[in-house]
């Protein structure tokens, strides 16, 4: 073959050798296929376990339980027990080694989200103590009358 | 060719140990161990939503954006919550400002007023990734950095996601989406840090009405799992054929 027609033929080679040595030195040893097949399971797998460690920020009542026993115990025998205290106090994350203090949400939006009536009979909305808006106390915060942990009781 | 007998009953003897030998690397396996070892995987994550115990509170969506660190004010996130309301002359309408992340304190739907009389019914539905068997999203991955876990958890590459937006096109339920600040894709993952903890999902454990639940399938214990199992329940877009994890109670012909 006349040598015109080869070299390109070289460099192509080339190319190809050049990026096939490049591919052993940048994809990872775990990369390949793990799971069931090709088409679901061709994944780096120590990626599993980089999600396993992401941070978890939500504790869970009981990481709560541990020094908040007594307010606990109020939420818990009022008609509130079912939500969860981060819920309006924000994500534990460290608390208390490295958050001193959670920023505590106390606004009237929060409380609507639950308690805002809208008039959807057959929705579960209407089986919750609800207030309409723009008709009930406007401009004051909901705790200033209502103890969240304990709706029943009110607040001097 | 000759054979004396003493060499003969010795080759007998060698070949037979010879091929016995290997057999003995097997064990016999009982069949619940059987079982056991075909399975692929001891845990098959799934989820369950109860439509009609949804208040459209939207704390599930507030959670899990701070869980997952998805940016608070950016129009995306990995769960949302959505409001049908249909009305007597058979329109349905339909809304999720921000994903729900507020709740739903308006009655007003778009900035439309509806007329209470008007309804015939009105519910929420939350909504997140499926964990399909058969991901759309993950066949269309050119670089093989979303993949499906043991576990049935499809989760994504951070360090290898290209950006592309091909899985963010191919998934027929838009759980996906382009992070802002990582830019990668991005979806829910039942909460994968969580799960592998023994935890719930933050949506769950935030969840006051028991709207939402996670169940191992594979545990023939799991409660949730019993009534995926025995109960009527739906998926979403079942004719894509994607076989979608996250099934439904109460699930209305209007929701699409």
């Amino acid at each position: 073959m006349k040598w015109h027609v080869l070299r390109p033929l070289w460099v192509a080679i080339g190319l190809v050798g050049l990026i096939l040595v490049a591919r052993q030195f940048l994809v990872p040893d775990d990369f390949g296929v793990h799971g069931r097949n090709f088409t679901y399971g061709y994944y780096r797998l120590s990626n599993v376990q980089e999600w396993k460690d992401f941070p978890v920020k939500f504790q869970g009542r009981e990481s709560c339980a541990e020094c908040h026993e007594e307010n606990l115990a109020k939420v818990n025998a009022s008609s509130h027990a079912p939500v969860e205290c981060e819920n309006c106090h924000g994500p534990s994350v460290n608390h208390p080694d490295d958050v001193e203090l959670l920023p505590l949400n106390t606004t009237r939006e929060l409380c609507l989200r639950c308690h805002a009536f809208l008039d959807y009979p057959n929705s579960a909305r209407a089986s919750l103590v609800s207030i309409e808006d723009r008709r009930h106390k406007r401009r004051y915060e909901c705790v200033k009358c209502h103890n969240p942990h304990d709706p029943k009781e009110e607040v001097e | 060719m000759t054979c004396s007998r003493r060499e003969f009953l010795k080759n007998t003897v060698s070949s037979t140990v010879a091929s016995v030998m290997p057999l003995s690397a097997f064990t016999l396996l009982s069949h619940a161990e059987a079982a056991a070892a075909l399975a692929e995987s001891k845990v098959r994550w799934a989820f369950l939503v109860d439509t009609n115990k949804c208040v459209g509170c939207g704390l599930c969506v507030t959670a899990c954006k701070k869980e997952n660190e998805i940016p608070f004010d950016a129009p995306v996130t990995r769960t949302w919550v959505e409001r049908y309301v249909v009305t007597k002359d058979g329109e349905t309408h339909i809304d999720s400002p921000m994903g729900g992340r507020d709740g739903f304190i308006d009655d007003k739907i778009r900035g439309e007023e509806i007329d209470p009389d008007n309804i015939d019914k009105a519910f929420f539905v939350p909504k997140l990734c499926n964990q399909c068997d058969n991901p759309a999203c993950v066949q269309v991955c050119p670089v093989g950095a979303t993949y499906q876990t043991d576990d049935g958890v499809v989760l994504i590459d951070r360090n290898w996601c290209i950006g592309c937006g091909y899985c963010i096109m191919a998934c027929p339920y838009g759980v996906r989406f382009f992070h802002p600040e990582k830019k990668v894709a991005d979806k829910c993952n039942f909460c994968y840090h969580r799960i592998s903890k023994g935890m719930q999902p933050a949506c769950v454990e935030c969840c006051s009405f028991g709207a939402r639940r996670i169940a191992n399938l594979n545990d023939p214990n799991d409660p949730v799992a019993n009534i995926i199992k025995t109960e009527r329940v739906s998926v979403l877009k079942d004719e894509y054929g994607t076989k979608p994890h996250v099934f439904y109670l109460g699930l209305d012909a209007e929701v699409r």
